[in-house]
């Protein structure tokens, strides 16, 4: 019987596999960043262990980060700390690491990709759930806690369970304006957060085959957001496209081999899945959350619903301490609600093309009086990218805070956060209570929702926005 | 890491589905590069509330968390499991877990023990009814336990075998994984060269 992509990259990097036992995996990249390596490398230095292969390790800083002033010494000791601690660590063991101020520097799933190191059929982890990213190359790239990201340190391998499968496809096109983000939250209040808990996914059918390399790290990037270990596309020629030249991108003999392995990356026709959904593009819509998990989510068109509507009592249990947190009534159109920040950026939506997009609809508009617009590129090469293009000057006419590069927003431990009570529309992967900040509430939205929003000031689509050249 | 073979320890009922680890520990509290000392940030948020159940002076000795399905979602975070350890925890009992969070807690020596809904329902009832009850949870036999008399609750658990025996046994994995080097120096002799580097030598 044929093996679905998911086994196939599996089976290629099993090291030893005993009945009783997890497999021994090999990890062929690790990346690590400041805030859940500390304890991992002071674990090998109290052992007495070494980094096995520094050379397929690769470090930079961007969780605890500021946005503003990258040049002057962090303020927060705490944080200042716990940067110094990566850089003395990197250079002890001697890792690869791109420090505040190197071009290179960025949130890692931005980096990682941007460098060519990312590539299809490879194992990559890192200590943090968005690893699933990666695996729109077509590689099994997931998070791990702490005391894995020393276990690879030590010994570049893993121990792990070898997941079960599930195909997600998602048949027909994408409507115009609908994203690849649209589509990943319409799939998770699907699911729920736990649909996909103990299984490898692959996305796959029209609507993501026809998704940009962009899009489709947008999908995976999400993946743990519906439980699953990891997600991944099937690898093709804008995959091919989008690494090849790539500073890390094999070169010459070493392309032609890759090249060739990497085309046996498909799931073979006869090989079957434990689980499949099927879902249709073509009636997705904008897609926005209410709550305070991203499977409590609604299209923009809808309104915030009721606990009454949802049959499970522990729904909504769930949906009264999520109306009551995020301050909403049940039955307000979505598009009321006032937002007081947007926030573009984040792995799952700060790259090149996620400025674009967002550049093309605020371009010649202004962000509302009452509304804050953060753009924070994921990495220093899209900030340079941007500004190349112009697309600062786009964000910085309309209003908006252009900034320099790192996980900003998205988690509440740098210094952009929410205060309490202030409500964003953010680009990013979690509304979870508190996650932008104590007291603040999210909406997950796309980018073109984002942008929209901050010039409307409520959750707005580009279809809401008045034509340019209106009075206003 | 410590065996864990049996523990006997108050019950706490943490009625919440989806708790995510952003809930257990916000992201404020990993600025530190400690393992320890991270009970302070556990449930901070909530914990400003007088009425959350860790604020009860009759589940101040808590040890058992029992918590709704989905606990543990979201953020790889170790500093999850830390923080609960830190504080006193030795059991979290629930009818679904985060995977990351399940993996991070067999590292650390956290017992993620997944039962039925059923039983969780039933350990909150009885908590409820005998504030500051204790609930045994077995992982030689695999069983939790709480109550007595007719009423007494006792059930399975599920945990993998693996894990199961690491815990029982307080196995530190990498020193597993080490005796295995022979292995792994065979495994990379076999990697194709185009594997991208992150050093270049020269």
């Amino acid at each position: 019987m044929g093996k679905t992509l998911a086994e196939k990259v599996w089976d290629e990097h099993v090291v030893r596999s005993v009945p009783g036992e997890p497999d021994l995996l090999y990890i062929d990249l690790h990346l690590i960043h400041e805030v859940t390596s500390p304890q991992a490398f002071e674990g090998l230095r109290l052992s007495g262990r070494t980094v096995r292969r520094p050379d397929l390790t690769l470090a930079t800083e961007d969780h605890n980060v500021p946005t503003l002033d990258q040049d002057k010494p962090i303020a927060d000791p705490v944080s200042r700390t716990q940067i110094e601690t990566m850089r003395r660590n990197a250079e002890e063991f001697g890792v690869r690491l791109h420090p505040l101020g190197d071009i290179e520097q960025g949130i890692v799933h931005v980096v990682g990709p941007q460098l060519g190191l990312t590539q299809p059929g490879m194992t990559i982890v890192c200590g943090d759930s968005h690893t699933s990213t990666h695996g729109a190359f077509g590689a099994i790239a997931f998070g791990i806690g702490t005391s894995e990201v020393e276990h690879v340190l030590a010994t570049q391998t893993l121990m792990q369970a070898k997941p079960k499968t599930m195909a997600v496809t998602i048949n027909g096109s994408l409507p115009d304006g609908v994203t690849a983000k649209d589509l990943v939250l319409t799939l998770i209040t699907h699911t729920g957060t736990g649909g996909g808990q103990g299984y490898i996914v692959e996305y796959r059918g029209q609507a993501i085959e026809e998704l940009s390399m962009e899009g489709r790290m947008t999908v995976c990037n999400m993946s743990i957001e519906w439980g699953a270990k990891a997600g991944l596309i099937a690898p093709d020629q804008k995959t091919f496209d989008y690494i090849e030249g790539r500073p890390e991108a094999p070169k010459g003999a070493d392309w032609d081999a890759a090249l060739a392995y990497w085309q046996t990356l498909v799931t073979d026709e006869d090989a079957t899945y434990d689980e499949e959904i099927v879902l249709d593009a073509s009636t997705m819509t904008p897609f926005v959350t209410w709550g305070t998990n991203p499977g409590q989510g609604v299209p923009l068109g809808a309104s915030v619903p009721s606990p009454d509507d949802f049959e499970e009592s522990q729904d909504r249990i769930a949906a009264e301490k999520a109306l009551q947190y995020m301050a909403l009534e049940a039955g307000t159109p979505m598009r009321e609600i006032k937002v007081d920040t947007v926030f573009v950026g984040s792995c799952t939506n700060g790259r090149i093309e996620d400025l674009r997009l967002a550049a093309d609809i605020i371009k010649g508009r202004r962000v509302d009086k009452d509304t804050r617009l953060l753009v924070v590129p994921g990495s220093v090469r899209v900030r340079l990218q941007a500004e190349q293009e112009g697309l600062d000057v786009i964000f910085k006419e309309a209003g908006a805070e252009w900034r320099g590069a790192g996980c900003s927003m998205c988690l509440g431990m740098n210094p952009d956060t929410l205060a309490p009570g202030e409500r964003s529309a953010s680009t990013s992967n979690r509304n979870f209570e508190g996650r932008q900040g104590k007291g603040g509430r999210t909406h997950l939205v796309s980018v073109p929702v984002a942008a929209a929003t901050a010039v409307r000031g409520t959750l707005s689509s580009p279809a809401d926005l008045e034509p340019i050249g209106a009075d206003h | 890491m410590e065996a864990f073979t049996s523990h006997t320890g108050v019950g706490v009922p943490l009625r919440r589905s989806n708790v995510d680890t952003d809930q257990i520990i916000p992201a404020v509290y990993l600025k530190r590069v400690s393992r320890t000392g991270f009970e302070d940030g556990l449930f901070s948020a909530w914990r400003n509330d007088p009425t959350f159940v860790l604020n009860r002076p009759e589940y101040a000795a808590g040890s058992v968390l029992v918590a709704g399905p989905d606990f543990g979602t979201g953020s790889s975070r170790e500093h999850a499991v830390w923080a609960l350890m830190d504080y006193g925890f030795r059991v979290v009992i629930s009818s679904r877990f985060g995977d990351i969070f399940r993996g991070n807690s067999g590292k650390a020596g956290l017992l993620a023990a997944k039962v039925d809904e059923k039983l969780v329902q039933r350990l909150w009832d009885y908590l409820d009814d005998n504030p500051g009850g204790l609930v045994t949870v077995d992982l030689e036999s695999r069983t939790v336990r709480a109550g007595a008399g007719v009423d007494a609750i006792e059930d399975s658990f599920d945990i993998d075998d693996y894990t199961r025996w690491r815990l029982l046994e307080g196995l530190d994995d990498v020193g597993i994984t080490l005796s295995h080097a022979d292995d792994i120096a065979a495994f990379e002799t076999r990697r194709p060269s185009f594997k991208p580097q992150t050093i270049h030598a020269g």
